[in-house]
């Protein structure tokens, strides 16, 4: 029994780890925006893309460490940098317009990508190289696979790098400047282009890294993988409060428990009647429910209602 | 109002000299265009942002899909279940509305879209009762008062009455008390609250009307394609809507029905580039609203400006 418990704990905390990666583009933007960025699930997507792309470019990835760093520092650049082109082609010139306005460009950039990702890389699934190291070892009889170590070592390394980067560098000081304020930030001298451009360079290219976690993970990539996945992750974001780093983290660890847990005791508990094909409602109404009781999410700050509402026509 | 009261005529006329095929497609402009008024209660007056209508939709046409279908041999008439299909999509809005209204903002609009995921997911699971991921076929023709809808012709004739009726009615709603209180709920809710409306009852009321339209368009599609599966409300779809009333123009009945047939008819037109044709959309769909983000056409030219113009010239 604690055996098994152990066991979907470390998976539990693999998949919260990725949600959780691609949960802070979701937040960061938010926080700063408050735009919810259909575009960033199709990052995760073209990210495990473009890194087989540039692991062939390097001789492919099997046993090879360098060449799947190289090929995934190198995925982590370019989708960064097709993020800033997104938000500067789609997002910037809708800035002060409407707030539905952006969240449907980013819709259509999700859809623009999509496609491109299915064009080049084809419609059927993508038989994914692993990326990671192979083999298990055991602890108190719960198999670890190196794979679910990497994955959790290279998300805990992201996230303290983006901690670090927002908490203690001057460019996280306009970061939070400009999510606090971006009028009062430019009274101050702060142009909010610079930070804007650099979470659309950071949050794409964390969810790329967790697109190549996943794909790498699951052994198998689809054009169309990121529309499930990035939902849950934003629900993950919600979950612990939206434009909060912490609570991003936070609340794709929680998910990836929930599902787990969910998935694996639930028919036992209720005798069969709920069954595993409902975990994806398990998410949603742990988030309905905990939105109810704490509606800025765990550890949400509470958003200004000015900034909120879908008022503004001009 | 006589350039209003052309229109529905100018449709009708038009759809004798379609075929079949383009016929069906202006069905589904005319469907939309009635989803997107309904939609647009909620989030063009009300200001707020609904992801999940898509489920209102599907428990209208689910509610016809069980009740007249071999799926359980119940065969009600078409009008019964309309009503039936409405009251029950209203029942849902408000059951959901009374504890999420109080949420703000973008909270409101991922509750939505969790309970249109729920709905969709219990629609693929609960097997025994709508036949899981298979759907149900067979589906009831509509009869209204011993008028046969069969062809794609019949349901145009339906649908532009049902459209009108929406659009006045929808037309009516924001000129009324309760529109006005929306506007004011939508500009500012603590001024509003200062000024004595009940935000939270009059954004319920708007939830509602917006599911009841929503439920009816459900029951329509559902007589119309004579199959449902849960195919055709996925997340996807209730963006689709928000997409026709932001595109068209929010809070504008005008723009939400020219951005039901630019929405509908843009795909269609594409289908010669076989596989470029998504790609070809998305690239559309940002330039739109790169041009226009504030919609096609602005709030403030709505029929209550029409007719003000038309009455004054």
């Amino acid at each position: 029994m604690a055996t098994l418990l152990l066991q979907q704990a470390i998976n539990a905390l693999t998949v919260g780890a990725i949600y959780a990666l691609i949960a802070l583009g979701y937040t960061m933007v938010y926080g700063v925006l408050r735009l919810i960025n259909f575009a960033h699930s199709e990052m995760f997507t073209a990210g495990a893309f473009v890194a087989v792309f540039a692991a062939s470019l390097l001789g492919g990835v099997a046993g090879h460490p360098g060449v799947a760093l190289a090929a995934g520092f190198a995925t982590f650049l370019a989708i960064g940098f097709l993020g800033v082109a997104v938000e500067t082609v789609a997002y910037r010139p809708l800035r002060g317009t409407s707030r539905l306005a952006p969240m449907l460009s980013a819709l259509g950039m999700a859809v623009v990508i999509q496609n491109v990702v299915m064009l080049v890389g084809g419609r059927r699934p993508l038989i994914y190289p692993s990326f990671l190291p192979r083999g298990v070892f055991q602890i108190a009889g719960a198999v670890v696979t190196y794979k679910q170590i990497t994955i959790l070592a290279v998300a805990l390394v992201l996230m303290v790098g983006l901690e670090l980067l927002v908490s203690r560098t001057s460019l996280g000081v306009k970061i939070r400047a400009v999510a606090e304020s971006a009028e009062t930030a430019s009274l101050v001298g702060i142009n909010p282009n610079l930070p804007i451009a650099l979470i659309f360079f950071v949050g794409p290219g964390l969810g790329a890294v967790a697109g190549i976690l996943y794909a790498s993970y699951y052994g198998v990539a689809t054009f169309s993988m990121g529309f499930i996945i990035g939902m849950k992750a934003f629900t993950a974001a919600i979950l612990g409060g939206i434009g909060s780093i912490p609570g991003a983290v936070l609340g794709g660890l929680l998910l990836g428990f929930i599902e787990t847990f969910a998935t694996a005791w639930m028919p036992a508990l209720t005798h069969g009647l709920i069954g595993t094909e409902y975990r994806d409602i398990f998410a949603f109404s742990v988030l309905v429910i905990i939105l109810l009781f704490r509606p800025a999410g765990l550890l949400g700050e509470h958003v200004s209602e000015e900034t909120m509402v879908y008022k503004r026509d001009f | 109002m006589i350039p209003m009261a052309l229109m529905p005529i100018a449709v009708i006329v038009f759809g004798q000299f379609l075929p079949a095929y383009p016929l069906r497609i202006l069905d589904l402009v005319l469907l939309y265009a009635m989803l997107g008024l309904g939609l647009n209660i909620v989030v063009g007056y009300a200001g707020l942002l609904d992801l999940g209508y898509v489920a209102f939709y599907a428990i209208g046409a689910y509610t016809y899909a069980l009740l007249a279908s071999p799926q359980f041999d119940l065969h009600l008439p078409f009008l019964l279940v309309l009503l039936i299909g409405a009251g029950l999509a209203a029942l849902a809005g408000v059951l959901l509305g009374i504890p999420v209204l109080r949420l703000r903002g973008d909270y409101l609009a991922i509750v939505t879209l969790g309970f249109g995921e729920i709905i969709r997911v219990l629609m693929n699971n609960l097997d025994g009762l709508t036949n899981g991921p298979q759907g149900i076929a067979r589906i009831d023709e509509a009869v209204i008062f011993g008028w046969h809808l069969s062809t794609p012709l019949d349901y145009l004739y339906l649908l532009v009455v049902l459209v009108v009726l929406t659009f006045l009615f929808v037309w009516r709603l924001q000129e009324s008390s309760l529109g006005i209180a929306l506007a004011a709920v939508r500009e500012d809710q603590d001024a509003a609250r200062g000024c004595g409306i009940d935000t939270t009852g009059v954004k319920l009321v708007a939830f509602a009307t917006s599911a009841t339209i929503g439920g009816i368009g459900g029951v329509v599609f559902a007589s119309m394609q004579q199959f449902v599966s849960p195919e055709s409300f996925t997340f996807w779809e209730s963006l689709s809507i928000v997409l026709v009333v932001v595109v068209g123009g929010l809070g504008n009945p005008f723009g939400v029905i020219l951005g039901a047939a630019l929405l509908v008819v843009m795909p269609e037109l594409l289908r010669a580039y076989a596989d470029y044709r998504q790609l070809l959309y998305g690239i559309a769909l940002v330039l739109i609203i790169l041009a226009r983000p504030m919609g096609l056409i602005r709030r403030e030219y709505g029929p209550s400006w029409l007719v003000r113009r038309m009455t004054r010239a």
